[in-house]
């Protein structure tokens, strides 16, 4: 258990249990009584996945992979790379460049039994498969009466990447977060990507799992708990990356990142800012936002996508059916700009949200946007 | 060998292919390494029992086109494919979209243009080939690799070298990119980044044209549309829907398949059952056409019928050019899957030099001439790169225009202006 509180980033220095959140290990007691050393490895949100997908496929032979370019190209971004070799042609398939059949084939096999890990080159791309994700996944528990599971991932980056157009950086969290019958989840960091999508393919529900392109690259400190081969995160539970006293910033994906920056430039102003990371889009982790209000009292919620029906405008109103008496000030929303995504850099840059936005959303929620003399 | 242009026949009826002129091609067993099958020795394959459904004629050996024409036809003037206008317009229009792309290439090197950057290096006899025959006020639907398309139909080398930087005085004003090519002025409607959403687009149009004429009475409209795609959309459910409602509807379209053999790493033989995509025309009533896409003037002949059928009323055509691209599926693909002999074989097939070569042998143009049309064409390329630069990035207020035609949703009113903005609206008299 020290290990996990030596890896936190952590401004207040309190633990991990205290902060109402607990991270189920599915391995047995004895091994959690091990100490381990702190952030000894460095792994990126990449090799998470590989690792994640590598040690599901050679645990269960029902789970196999599907989608374009991840066989012999090693995955459009290099997500899969070196399955093909592992696991033959039969488990890692390369389709045509047909979503919707080939979703509609995942789901058939996932009504049978077999446990499908279809990849979307984006979640872009989703959009031509989404009345199978919708209609055939995510509704048939409940139409069948819980007769037919539906045990399938949907996964594959979401969200902006760098001048790739309107037609190819829509965020779809709000979208598929709205239906009932399915899991949406999105991982920040390498962490959380091995251990949500090793819950996510051992699921027996349609899980959803929106990565991120830019965060592909990046290298996150991992612990050893982390690199077990049953290490998984529990799906519906948020993460709070950062404590704080002043004000909740709630984020995920690539804005977990951006609100954890934001978090050290208020902590300069003396702001203490409290940053979770959702982790969960559905179930959304109402508990923890909410007693995480209930202890700052202001709330700014931060993400990619648009801003109309967001994600952000679900967890305001969960908080104020729940939290209300506790808000000291109306809840800022920080949302992606309501235009589809434009090209030219300048434009792309003011359409998705920066640290300055974030920064500036804070302070407003803290009555700061003129800033104080220097206190005390 | 002699290789015939496949011939239509008309009137189509409807279970026939087009009348293919029987097979001299080599058989082509699937199985064995052929140069351009770069990756048949991973190629899962299930063998067919009956592996005659698999002629796949690409021809095993390099026929210049100037040796198969001349095979068709006696070599004097008067009977030569193309007269020296024509053939200088072609050349031209090849060179700029080859010195563009290679342009395209360097800039986005330097960094001036991002994201995703498809070139067409080595397909442009496609390009050329049909959008020259076309009027202005027909229509073009593409892909995301369609700068080019761009281009030959008219759209200013400026205009789009500047869209792709990203710069206000690009065709969609820096809001589009590379992949998202507009031009209603020329008839170019885009520019789609999902494969097989033009299609629909461009059937749509075809059905605008006759709708024009039928129902609006504009008898002479004959406006035709033709939609590029590539292999990988011929496997899409939307393309086949479109097939069939063209056919039905004897819609003025010209359906072209770029079949570049590669969707990014995944080659056309791993994800087509049939790999032969011209059968796919005659399945729903429409003539299919093979052709060899790396010569343009085969692609020319191909085009003038296709054309033509359509602004007679006679109906859609699929064709099927067989291409290649010499780059990568994108300026961010490594291009590592490809066999490296496979591009060999190809770069000896260039469109340009084959023209070229044609058109010295018939003794059409002379070499100063053609060195002049490139020098002019590098010209204009540095022109456009120069353009760009100096162009202004959009302004910050651009960031939200042009999300609606109409934002306040009242409606334009005869003055042209938004009504909201009538200072008369809120009394209730101005008519909406």
């Amino acid at each position: 258990m020290l290990g996990i509180i030596n890896r936190k980033i952590c401004a207040g220095g309190s633990s991990l249990l205290t902060s109402g959140q607990s991270l189920q290990w599915t391995r047995s007691s004895a091994s959690a009584l091990r100490s381990y050393s702190s952030a000894a490895k460095e792994m990126t949100v990449r090799d998470a996945l590989n690792s994640a997908l590598d040690e599901e496929m050679s645990a269960d032979p029902k789970v196999f992979l599907m989608g374009e370019e991840v066989g012999e190209y090693q995955g459009a971004y290099k997500i899969s790379k070196g399955l093909l070799d592992k696991y033959g042609p039969e488990r890692v398939l390369d389709t045509p460049i047909t979503e919707a059949g080939f979703t509609g084939i995942g789901v058939g096999a996932a009504y049978h039994g077999l446990r499908p890990v279809i990849e979307f080159m984006t979640f872009n791309f989703s959009m031509q498969a989404i009345d199978h994700i919708i209609n055939s996944a995510a509704k048939s528990n409940y139409m069948s009466a819980g007769q037919i599971s539906v045990p399938i991932v949907f996964r594959g980056p979401n969200g902006a990447a760098a001048g790739v157009g309107a037609q190819h950086s829509q965020c779809y969290a709000a979208w598929f977060g709205s239906c009932p019958g399915l899991k949406v989840l999105t991982p920040y960091s390498s962490e959380d990507a091995r251990g949500l999508l090793k819950a996510a393919i051992r699921d027996p529900d349609p899980v959803v799992f929106l990565e991120n392109e830019l965060l592909y690259g990046e290298s996150f400190p991992i612990s050893a708990e982390a690199l077990d081969s049953s290490f998984c995160l529990p799906i519906g539970k948020a993460k709070i990356e950062r404590e704080g006293k002043d004000v909740t910033i709630t984020a995920f994906s690539k804005m977990v990142g951006y609100a954890l920056k934001a978090a050290e430039i208020l902590a300069k102003e003396g702001i203490s800012a409290e940053v979770i990371n959702l982790r969960s889009i559905r179930p959304l982790d109402r508990s923890t936002i909410n007693t995480s209000v209930r202890k700052t009292n202001r709330l700014v919620t931060v993400e990619e996508g648009f801003p109309q029906h967001g994600v952000g405008a679900e967890i305001c109103t969960s908080v104020v059916e729940d939290s209300f008496g506790y808000l000291d000030a109306p809840v800022e929303r920080v949302a992606g700009a309501d235009v589809p995504m434009p090209y030219a850099a300048n434009l792309e840059r003011m359409a998705v949200p920066q640290v300055e936005d974030i920064v500036r959303a804070a302070k407003r929620a803290c009555y700061r946007s003129v800033p104080l003399a220097a206190a005390a | 060998m002699s290789f015939a242009t496949t011939k239509f026949a008309h009137p189509i009826p409807l279970s026939t292919t087009a009348a293919r002129s029987n097979d001299h091609k080599p058989f082509l067993d699937p199985f064995k390494a052929t140069r351009f099958l770069g990756s048949t020795h991973k190629f899962r394959f299930h063998p067919l029992t009956n592996s005659n459904h698999i002629n796949i004629h690409r021809r095993s050996a390099v026929v210049a086109v100037s040796d198969v024409l001349k095979a068709k036809k006696p070599k004097s003037t008067s009977n030569l494919l193309i007269t020296k206008e024509e053939g200088l317009e072609l050349y031209e229009d090849m060179v700029l979209g080859r010195a563009f792309e290679d342009m395209c290439a360097q800039m986005y090197y330097r960094g001036k243009m991002f994201g995703f950057v498809h070139l067409y290096n080595g397909q442009e006899a496609v390009s050329t080939g049909f959008i020259k025959l076309l009027k202005k006020e027909d229509c073009v639907a593409s892909t995301y690799r369609d700068h080019v398309h761009a281009l030959s139909k008219g759209v200013s080398a400026r205009a789009v070298m500047s869209e792709l930087f990203g710069k206000t005085t690009g065709c969609c004003r820096g809001q589009g990119g590379s992949m998202h090519m507009f031009s209603s002025e020329h008839n170019v409607l885009g520019g789609f980044a999902f494969i097989g959403e033009g299609i629909p687009v461009a059937t749509g149009a075809a059905f605008t044209s006759k709708y024009r004429r039928e129902v609006l009475k504009e008898a002479d409209c004959d406006h035709v549309t033709v939609a590029f795609f590539g292999d990988g959309t011929c496997n899409n459910g939307q393309f086949f829907e479109c097939l069939n409602m063209a056919a039905l509807w004897k819609l003025p379209i010209v359906f072209v398949v770029e079949n570049n053999l590669w969707a990014i790493g995944m080659s056309h033989l791993r994800a087509t059952s049939d790999p032969e995509i011209w059968k796919k025309g005659p399945a729903f009533g429409m003539p299919g056409v093979h052709v060899d896409g790396m010569d343009v003037l085969k692609v020319r002949e191909v085009a003038k019928e296709a054309i033509g059928r359509a602004r007679r009323g006679e109906g859609p055509t699929l064709v099927e050019c067989e291409t290649y691209r010499f780059r990568g599926h994108s300026l961010a693909d490594p291009d590592e899957l490809r066999d490296p002999a496979e591009k060999a074989h190809y770069a000896t097939r260039d469109p340009i030099t084959a023209l070229k070569k044609y058109m010295f042998e018939n003794n059409l143009v002379s070499e100063p001439e053609l060195k002049a049309i490139e020098k002019k064409i590098d010209e204009v390329v540095e022109e456009a790169v120069e353009f760009a630069d100096e162009s202004p990035h959009p302004g910050r207020s651009q960031l939200l225009e042009n999300v609606f035609a109409d934002p306040k949703g009242f409606g334009i009113g005869p003055d042209g202006r938004y009504r909201c903005e009538d200072p008369k609206f809120t009394e209730g008299t101005a008519h909406v």
